[in-house]
This record gives structure tokens, C-alpha cells and sequence, in this order.
């Protein structure tokens, strides 16, 4: 535990995201969408801490707004994948040897192709915008959940604790919620929590490219995307929102990093 | 043996998909082939035939299969070319991008975990802490800071679109920082695993010096785990890269890629996914073949690694 403080600091920074993403209203009261063409590309001030965009609209307003779309689809898409791979994983542990054999042998397939490119053949068959980002990171994101859950049950299901378990005469919904389900699940959800912050990551490459949200939505990659016809003249439009993003996926990483130790700690033990 | 028939089983999975996908797409599937573009009937109905739309599902599966077989990947109707020769055009720039991203990953990484190998805290701690932000850092915010510092306010590169060496730097340096910083934290925790090892004392004792020793003993050793993250870095390239090619407005596949999804180009996109699946499946036979080369423990045994 030698980085406490930058554990402590990156959950401390996911409850202020979570706030925002919840109540936006809390950090900032500007509408994100109200442009001023009086004051167009001014740079940050006591008025508009990250300055305005193109439009004058308030860039602190925007990183503010965009919390929400960012774990939303991070979230999901985490959520979605966690969920399918664990029912593909458990299938694959549990079917018998054919089976396994040729779940593996899919995953291999999925895993073959560079994530970005996968998540833009998703888009290319059903066309941009925010859900079919979600579908594609989750379609990603699902053969890492489903090796890991593969493995997770295999290992625990020759474990002598449930033996014990057994033999001291605990029913079965005890065995599974007191043992089966937290060892399990733990490093699912750490590989989920830190599945997170890529998902983040790659969905605001998405709409960087112009494949995610579509335009006026204030979402980080997209806000990136139009800074560039402006960094000769203004950094502030492409410094926030990168910042924005970079400390959100390093939070996100920094937590799941601690949880890893704290799940790995208790297997071992 | 074994690995090549895999490898030829994964490729076939990959053009299962692609073949899925072409059929996923909602509306008519010639609609889906031609993307924006418009063409004559006569055309619509070469497609048709091409494609054996006309036939069962499986005969224009087996139609695809063996037109791939043949090398042809199609036609593009929005380029108004084939697919092989738009990415013939494109491949030497994404090629040099890759190469100097790879290039300055290599290089970095192994730089900085020699440097910082069983350092004292106030060398390794910046470093580790520099390594987890840099993986955290989007490619494309970091393109855009050093086109804004480097380009803009320095003028030591061209900005926008240039090619030849001097062009190359900047994306080079925003495509391998991210797995420059994975490869140094594997590298580093590697050589400090080795550097405990008896031969390291029995080096030393020989009288070789520190550096020497790293340099030629630890390191080699400490490769090794890289190779499990051959799979992971390939797609960290091959992604980074359509996202460089459009933050620098570089040409090259990714750019083209970009471009093939916004008009709805399918050929091009299935085509290019394909490259790189067979990118990714190459990389790791070479590395397979390479590995005993590294650890000529595994020379007699190759079978034992699986």
C-alpha cells in the first residue's frame, strides 16, 4: 500500500464524478448548450473557469455535463460485458469439454481482432451513435470477462474450503453466497472496474472520430475533436476535456489496482 | 504445427464475422455493399451475382470464403476501386507509423526500466507514477498536446499531414507512449525478479559491471513476460493508430477506415478488419517462433510452453 494517498484521492475523485454525473446541477448551474457569440473562444476566467468554446459556451459547463455520458457508457458497457461473460464463462466451465473447447476457440476469434476495430465494425453495421458505441465496447469487452469467469470456476469449484464447507453441514445457498460468489466475483469486478476506465477511454475515441454522440451533446472526446480547428488560437477547448478524461480513467485504474490487491490478498489467505 | 492450424482456424473465424456482419446490416445487402454511392442496375446486379446473393446462405458463405482464398477482398463502390488497391495506396504510411511506434515503444520502455531497475524510491516512484498516468492518458489528447506545444508554439515539426521522417515523430511518440509505459512496468518487475537470481551474483562475482550485467544477462530474462502481452499490444497499435491517423491527418488505413464507416463503405471496413486479424495472427506466430530464440531453455521442449 504504498500509493494510500493516490487511493485515497482517486475514490474521493470517483464520488465527485458520480455527484456530477447525478446532479451536474451541484458543480455548475451554466446551461452547457448556451452559446454567446459575445464571447466566443475567451480563455479561462472568474466567469468561465475553463474559458468557452467556438460558440462561447462555458467549456467548465460542458466537462461538468459530459461526467454523466462518459460513465454512462463506461458503466453499461461494463455492465453488459461483465454480465455475458460471465454467463458464457460459466457455460464454458460447466458444459463438459466440447463445449469449452469451442467457447475458447470463439474467444480466440474475438480476440484476434484490435479492439477499436471491432467496436467500429459493431458501428458499421448499425451505425453511429451512443447505444451502438455501448454494444460494440461491451462485444469487446465480454471474451476477457468470460476467460476470467472460466477460470475463477474451475478453480474454485476443486477448492477445499467448500468441502469444509460442506461437510460442516452449511446449506447450499450459504455455500454460494458465503464462498462461491465473493471469490468468484472478485476479480470479475476488479477486471469489471478497471474494464471501466478502457471502456471510457475507447468510447471517447469513438467520438472523437465522430462516431459516438453526435454534436451539440457535450461529451469529452467530441469536445476534443472541435478544439483541434482551434488550437492555433485557443489550448483551453483541447486542454479540459483531456484532462477530464485522463484523470477519470486514472482514477478508475488506481481504484481497481487497490481492489485487485485487496481481492488477490484474500485468495491467497 | 498446432499453432498454425489455430491461427488459420482463428483467420476463419475472423471472416465468418465479417461475413455475419455484411448480413447483420439492416436493409437489402447490396445497399449495404454500396454504401453512398449510387450505381447503375447493372451494377446492382454484378453485385448480386458477385456476391451469389441470388444463392443460399451457404453457397454465398462458401463464395466468400474462396473469393478471400483467391486474394480478393472486393470492391469498393464509394472509392470506385478495388478494396486491395485502396489499401495498397494507404499501407506504407500506416506501415511507417506503426514501425515508428513500435520503434519508440521498444526503445523507451527498455531505456527507462534499466534506468529505474532496482533504484532507490525517488528514481522508481516518479517513474512507476509516470508509467500509470501515461497508460491513462487518451493517445489522441496526447497527440493533440504535442501538435499544440511541439508544432504550434516550438515549430520543431510539421503540424498537419506531412510525411517523411520529420512528420513521423509526433505521432510516432503518441501511438507508442501508452504501451512504452505497459512494456517498462512488465520490464522493470522482470529485471528486478532476475537481478535476484544466483547467475546475476555469479556474474558480478566474474567482475562484470553493473551495466553489463543488466544489459547483457537480466534483460533477456526479462523479456520473456513481454511476450504474453504480444496479443495486447497489437491491438493497442492497430487501434492507436486509426485514432493518430486522424488526429495528425496522416493518410494511411486508418484514416481510410474513418472515412469507409462515415459513407458506409463495407467492404473496405470487413476488408480492413481482416488485415488486421492476420496482423494479429502473424505477430503471434513470429513471436511463438521467436520465443525459443530468447529462452533457449524451451529449445528441446517447445511443447512443454503452451
Amino acid at each position: 500500500m504504498r500509493s494510500r494517498p493516490g487511493v485515497v484521492l482517486s475514490f474521493v475523485f470517483l464520488f465527485v464524478l458520480a455527484l456530477a454525473a447525478i446532479w451536474p446541477h451541484l458543480f455548475s448551474a451554466t446551461d452547457p448548450n448556451a452559446a454567446d457569440i459575445q464571447s466566443t473562444l475567451s480563455p479561462p476566467s472568474g466567469q468561465h473557469w475553463f474559458g468557452t468554446d467556438q460558440n462561447g459556451r462555458d467549456i467548465y459547463a460542458r466537462v461538468v455535463t459530459g461526467v454523466r455520458l462518459s460513465l454512462l457508457i463506461g458503466v453499461t458497457a461494463s455492465a453488459l460485458a461483465l454480465i455475458a461473460g460471465s454467463a458464457i464463462g460459466v457455460l464454458a466451465a460447466q458444459g463438459g469439454r466440447v463445449l469449452n473447447t469451442v467457447v475458447n476457440r470463439l474467444l480466440d476469434i474475438f480476440l484476434s481482432i484490435p479492439g477499436l476495430l471491432l467496436v467500429l465494425l459493431v458501428i458499421a453495421v448499425l451505425g453511429p451513435g451512443v447505444r451502438n458505441s455501448i454494444i460494440g465496447l461491451a462485444l469487446v469487452t465480454t471474451p476477457g470477462y468470460a476467460r476470467v469467469v472460466r477460470g475463477e470456476v474451475i478453480r474454485i469449484r476443486g477448492a477445499a474450503y467448500l468441502e469444509a464447507a460442506k461437510a460442516l453441514g452449511w446449506s447450499r445457498p450459504q455455500i454460494v453466497l458465503r464462498h462461491l460468489v465473493p471469490n468468484a466475483l472478485g476479480p470479475v469486478l476488479v477486471l469489471a472496474t478497471i474494464g471501466i476506465g478502457a471502456a471510457i477511454s475507447i468510447g471517447s475515441s469513438l467520438s472523437f472520430l465522430g462516431l459516438g454522440p453526435q454534436a451539440p451533446t457535450a461529451e469529452w472526446g467530441a469536445m476534443l475533436s472541435s478544439s483541434r480547428d482551434y488550437f492555433t488560437v485557443a489550448w483551453w477547448p483541447a486542454i479540459f476535456p483531456g484532462l477530464a478524461i485522463t484523470a477519470t480513467v486514472l482514477a478508475i485504474t488506481v481504484a481497481g489496482q487497490f481492489l485487485q490487491l485487496r481481492v488477490e490478498g484474500r485468495s491467497q489467505a | 504445427m498446432r499453432r498454425v492450424a489455430s491461427a488459420v482456424l482463428v483467420l476463419w473465424g475472423a471472416v465468418t464475422v465479417t461475413f455475419l456482419a455484411l448480413h447483420l446490416i439492416p436493409g437489402s445487402i447490396v445497399d449495404a455493399i454500396i454504401g453512398q454511392s449510387r450505381v447503375t442496375p447493372e451494377i446492382r446486379a454484378q453485385i448480386i451475382q458477385d456476391y451469389s446473393l441470388d444463392k443460399p446462405l451457404w453457397q454465398q458463405y462458401l463464395g466468400y470464403l474462396g473469393r478471400l482464398l483467391h486474394g480478393d477482398l472486393g470492391h469498393s463502390y464509394n472509392q470506385g476501386v478495388a478494396v486491395s488497391t485502396a489499401l495498397e495506396q494507404q499501407a506504407g504510411s500506416t506501415f511507417a507509423l506503426l514501425l515508428g511506434g513500435v520503434a519508440f515503444a521498444l526503445v523507451g520502455s527498455v531505456v527507462v526500466a534499466v534506468a529505474t531497475a532496482n533504484r532507490p524510491r525517488w528514481i522508481r516512484g516518479p517513474a512507476a507514477t509516470a508509467e500509470v498516468v501515461s497508460v491513462a492518458v487518451p493517445s489522441f489528447w496526447l497527440g493533440i498536446l504535442l501538435l499544440t506545444v511541439f508544432s504550434f508554439r516550438l515549430h520543431w515539426f510539421p503540424a498537419i499531414g506531412a510525411n517523411g521522417f520529420n512528420g513521423l515523430v509526433l505521432p510516432s511518440i503518441a501511438l507508442g507512449l501508452a504501451p512504452a509505459a505497459m512494456l517498462s512496468q512488465v520490464l522493470r518487475q522482470g529485471l528486478e525478479r532476475v537481478l535476484e537470481e544466483p547467475f546475476i551474483i555469479t556474474a558480478r562475482a566474474r567482475g562484470l559491471r553493473s551495466a553489463a550485467v543488466l544489459l547483457r544477462h537480466a534483460l533477456r530474462h526479462a523479456v520473456l513476460p513481454v511476450v504474453t502481452l504480444t496479443g495486447w499490444l497489437v491491438g493497442a497499435f492497430v487501434s492507436g493508430a486509426v485514432v493518430i491517423e486522424s488526429v495528425f491527418s496522416r493518410q494511411g488505413l486508418g484514416h481510410l477506415t474513418v472515412g469507409a464507416i462515415s459513407q458506409r463503405d463495407f467492404p473496405l471496413v470487413a476488408a480492413i478488419v481482416l488485415i488486421s486479424a492476420l496482423v494479429y495472427v502473424v505477430v503471434n506466430l513470429a513471436v511463438d517462433a521467436l520465443y525459443p530464440l530468447l529462452d533457449p531453455r524451451l529449445r528441446k521442449a517447445p511443447e512443454v510452453v503452451r
